[in-house]
């Protein structure tokens, strides 16, 4: 931090940005080619989803016919609930209201362990039955055959989407951390925003993964 | 130095989206076949998709504010999403292309 | 720094800090361009000392010094190693790290601890595809292709998982050149005021974050294939093992891009430093760049051919395959124009570039030959196809590299190389590349498969040409290791600006100060003006 900048947040300014705003815009550019980038990993699964599901359309229903859509339904609500306490969160942390902001945070991360633990119901009931992704799958009762293909898909994106939740609760907790420290003002919450942002990501994949899992017949 | 030109967008806002966004929930729900035996035939999945675009479109011009942005984080987004229908396109162009020669996979 | 007695007056980069903990935990773009350096002139030499070996197994019919089973071994990890761990980061990440800020007048990359741990990954990665060899090592090529890689020998999980690490760290360096590009240029840097490097690295760093996801989530595939047999790659299981090629190749073919785009950047600036000269169409190069790098993202099915494909799919790539010799001409078009009636210098890294134009577009039109579908029925998986790429990316991207590393030598390090020598280089490598590879079209055009671990008898003579040609290629980057190690220790101090060019890096001292510059530059012009 060698540039002398007589502002008051200089702690927080790189020495290669001129000013937080500018810090803040490229962190903000960053985090959106980031979450590009998941975009497109989270679309391959997509991409493979679809494929099979039109190849395989009855096979796939019965596959869904196994998922309880009111878990689904549950954890929907939640992720939603949750992504609009991150909402506010970033709103109070913008308006310097730093302990109601942490109160926001922590409701976000009551929500995505809610969607955790429901998530652990469903996978250890499944596995209970047999429904287990690949060569694990030993279902009795199967009405068509390859039906383990259908489970693939689903432990792969629910498993893929569920550990960037655990990522993203890891995430929040850090950043509640650091406004407990005081390390955030109106000017500088930038990693709030950023968190807030990843977490949206995760919320809007599962809008996308309710439907095509849950509820496709 | 401050961050005045940052849009801070009232609670009230949020809430009025988090209630929309409930309601696509609730509509997805409610046109689905396994749950309510509404069947619009081929179009069941197309409604399912639609809805969910909806609250995306939401999720992203609301929370996490598209719709105050730049546009630069748009177009950024937005070519994720094109680059991801490119490969789905070519793909299903040659599965289904196969698939009406051979007759399966 | 032992040098640092001879200038310990001036206090640059290299000796403001001290000790092997400073240089591992750096935030200092030109500090991590130079880890990146070290990292990836090793695997350089591991992946060229593997080819060696190859050659020396292919030299005759018969086993000669391998099985065929250490030959499928050898040859994977030449292909993996050279791709993952040298080309890929090759440019972008050593010599566009160091370069990219300076050109634009900034003082570091967007974000220096993603770039430091950018570097972390590629090295994480590269140990845990390396710790493969002590679960049987991988024998799939380094494409991995289904189902054979989801039954093979268990080292290939390790192969995989490294280069999905080694996948982060192209994507945070493509992330973070992005953002400096749009964020960090110097007053008055227009997007029309940059070096053409720069556009080659942007257009590069684009590609680096539309496709490595694609490539994550293929490998992710293949390791839950081989650990839970998700079926999603295997027709047992009702899978399709061509869609593997289709995400495989998603990312794979994009990536050829991310290889040659920098090495075409490097040549722009070459070839117009060199001949004295304004570049041709500075435009059209730049906007060209960008044009491959989109083009880039359609044409990823002529690598299925013959894989089962349908023939609908097949024409369809064919044609926009084609398309993609039309913004690359444009490019070779423009150098050859700028050299047009300029005062050119036959300095190494001048005939490096002359070197790369030559053979870049050999590679370049026997793509197009292979782009036609009924000339790759026949072509396909022979030494037509080796002899093809290998021009590209050895004869493109790393004739490029090694013009970089002598251009920009003196900058890095501030000490002038031995000229001789580095000629001498260049004809060893020059030569013994044609003499290596040329035959290689003639073995594929009479029908050599690739990948085999033997031939017929009326393949030798041709093999063992190849195969002196590329110890001479070996010799060749072995003197010039020695050079580059030698300047280091004990060339010569090198002048502020030795080339005369006139990009932003020649404004500063050699080696450059730790915030590059000391009083921020003001743009007023292009980049190239001379005349």
């Amino acid at each position: 931090m060698s540039t002398a900048n007589t502002h008051t947040h200089t702690s927080h300014l790189a020495h290669h940005f001129q000013n937080l705003e500018h810090q803040f815009a490229a962190a903000k550019l960053g985090i959106w080619l980031f979450l590009c980038t998941e975009i497109l990993m989270f679309g391959g699964l997509f991409v493979g989803y679809v494929i099979y599901h039109g190849i395989y359309q009855e096979m796939f229903a019965e596959g869904a016919k196994h998922l309880d859509w009111h878990l689904g339904a549950i954890n929907t609500v939640v992720l939603l609930l949750s992504s609009f306490t991150m909402a506010t969160g970033v709103h109070f942390a913008q308006k310097n209201e730093s302990s109601r902001s942490l109160l926001a945070l922590g409701a976000t991360v009551i929500c995505g362990l809610i969607f955790m633990i429901i998530k652990y119901f469903e996978y250890t009931h499944k596995f209970h039955l047999g429904l287990e992704p690949g060569r694990f799958f030993h279902f009795q009762g199967a009405e068509h055959s390859n039906l383990a293909l259908y489970f693939s898909f689903y432990f792969l994106m629910t498993g893929l989407h569920g550990v960037h939740v655990l990522v993203g609760l890891g995430l929040i907790i850090w950043v509640m951390f650091r406004t407990r420290c005081g390390d955030f003002d109106a000017n500088y919450y930038t990693a709030v925003e950023c968190v807030g942002l990843f977490w949206h990501l995760v919320d809007l994949i599962w809008i996308y993964l309710f439907p095509l899992l849950y509820l496709v017949g | 130095m401050n961050q005045s030109e940052h849009h801070i967008v009232p609670i009230k806002t949020y809430f009025k989206v988090f209630i929309s966004l409930l309601l696509l929930t609730l509509l997805t729900v409610v046109v689905a076949r396994p749950v309510s035996g509404f069947d619009a035939g081929i179009f069941n999945a197309f409604i399912a998709f639609a809805i969910a675009t909806l609250k995306a479109s939401l999720v992203l011009a609301f929370f996490m504010g598209l719709k105050y942005d730049k546009k630069q984080n748009l177009v950024i987004f937005l070519a994720g999403v094109f680059f991801v229908i490119i490969m789905f396109a070519f793909c299903i162009l040659d599965i289904y292309s196969r698939i009406q020669v051979t007759g399966s996979l | 720094m032992t040098s640092t007695s001879t200038q310990a007056d001036e206090i640059n980069y290299l000796n403001h800090q001290k000790g092997i903990w400073s240089w591992l935990t750096t935030l200092d773009h030109k500090r991590i361009g130079i880890l990146y350096m070290i990292t990836v002139l090793t695997f350089f030499l591991i992946g060229g000392i593997f080819a060696m070996l190859l050659r020396v197994e292919l030299f005759a019919t018969g086993k000669n010094i391998m099985s065929a089973a250490q030959y499928n071994q050898v040859m994977t990890f030449h292909g993996a190693i050279m791709v993952f761990m040298v080309i890929i980061p090759g440019i972008p990440a050593f010599l566009g790290n160091f370069i990219l800020p300076l050109h634009i007048g900034a003082k570091d990359v967007a974000f220096p601890k993603l770039n430091l741990l950018s570097w972390y990954c590629l090295v994480v990665g590269a140990v845990i595809a390396v710790s493969s060899l002590l679960y049987g090592g991988v024998d799939t090529g380094w494409t991995f292709y289904t189902p054979y890689s989801i039954h093979t020998n268990n080292g290939t999980t390790f192969v995989v998982i490294g280069a999905f690490v080694m996948g982060f760290s192209s994507i945070l360096t493509g992330l973070n050149f992005i953002v400096t590009v749009h964020k960090l240029r110097a007053p008055g840097m227009t997007f029309w005021r940059m070096p053409l490097f720069v556009w080659a690295l942007y257009s590069t760093a684009v590609i680096q974050i539309l496709a490595t996801p694609i490539l994550a989530i293929t490998l992710l595939l293949i390791a839950a294939e081989r650990i839970l047999g998700v079926g999603i790659f295997d027709p047992a299981l009702g899978g399709d093992p061509i869609l593997f090629q289709h995400f495989f190749w998603f990312y794979s073919h994009p990536a050829v891009y991310i290889m040659i785009l920098p090495a075409m950047g490097i040549v722009t600036e070459l070839i117009t430093t060199f001949s004295r000269k304004v570049i041709f169409g500075y435009k059209a190069i730049a906007l060209s760049s960008v044009g491959i790098a989109a083009v880039s993202f359609f044409v990823w099915g002529h690598h299925l051919f013959v894989s089962g494909q349908s023939e609908l799919a097949g024409i369809i790539f064919s044609f926009i395959t084609m398309l993609v010799g039309v913004p690359t001409a444009i490019k070779v078009f423009n150098w050859t124009a700028t050299m047009y009636k300029g005062s050119i210098q036959f300095s190494s890294p001048m005939l490096f570039a002359l070197g790369f134009l030559f053979l870049f577009t050999i590679g370049g039109v026997t793509g197009i030959i292979l782009a036609t579908i009924a000339v790759d029925v026949r072509f396909h998986d022979t030494y037509f196809v080796v002899a093809h790429f290998h021009y590209v990316m050895v004869g493109g991207t790393l004739m490029a590299i090694m013009g970089g590393i002598y251009y920009w030598l003196p900058k890095i390090f501030g000490r002038m190389y031995s000229e001789f020598w580095a000629r001498i280089t260049w004809v060893l490598i020059f030569i013994g590349f044609n003499v290596a590879f040329f035959p290689q079209f003639v073995l594929g055009a009479m029908g050599m498969p690739r990948r085999y671990y033997d031939y017929l008898p009326q393949y030798a003579s041709l093999n063992r040409i190849s195969s002196v040609g590329s110890w001479t290629i070996g010799l060749g980057f072995f003197i010039a290791l020695g050079v580059i190690i030698y300047a280091i220790t004990k060339g010569k101090k090198a002048p502020a600006n030795p080339w005369g060019g006139k990009t932003l890096e020649w404004t500063i001292a050699s080696p450059p100060p730790h915030e590059n510059f000391l009083i921020e530059p003001i743009i007023t012009a292009g980049p190239y003006e001379y005349r």
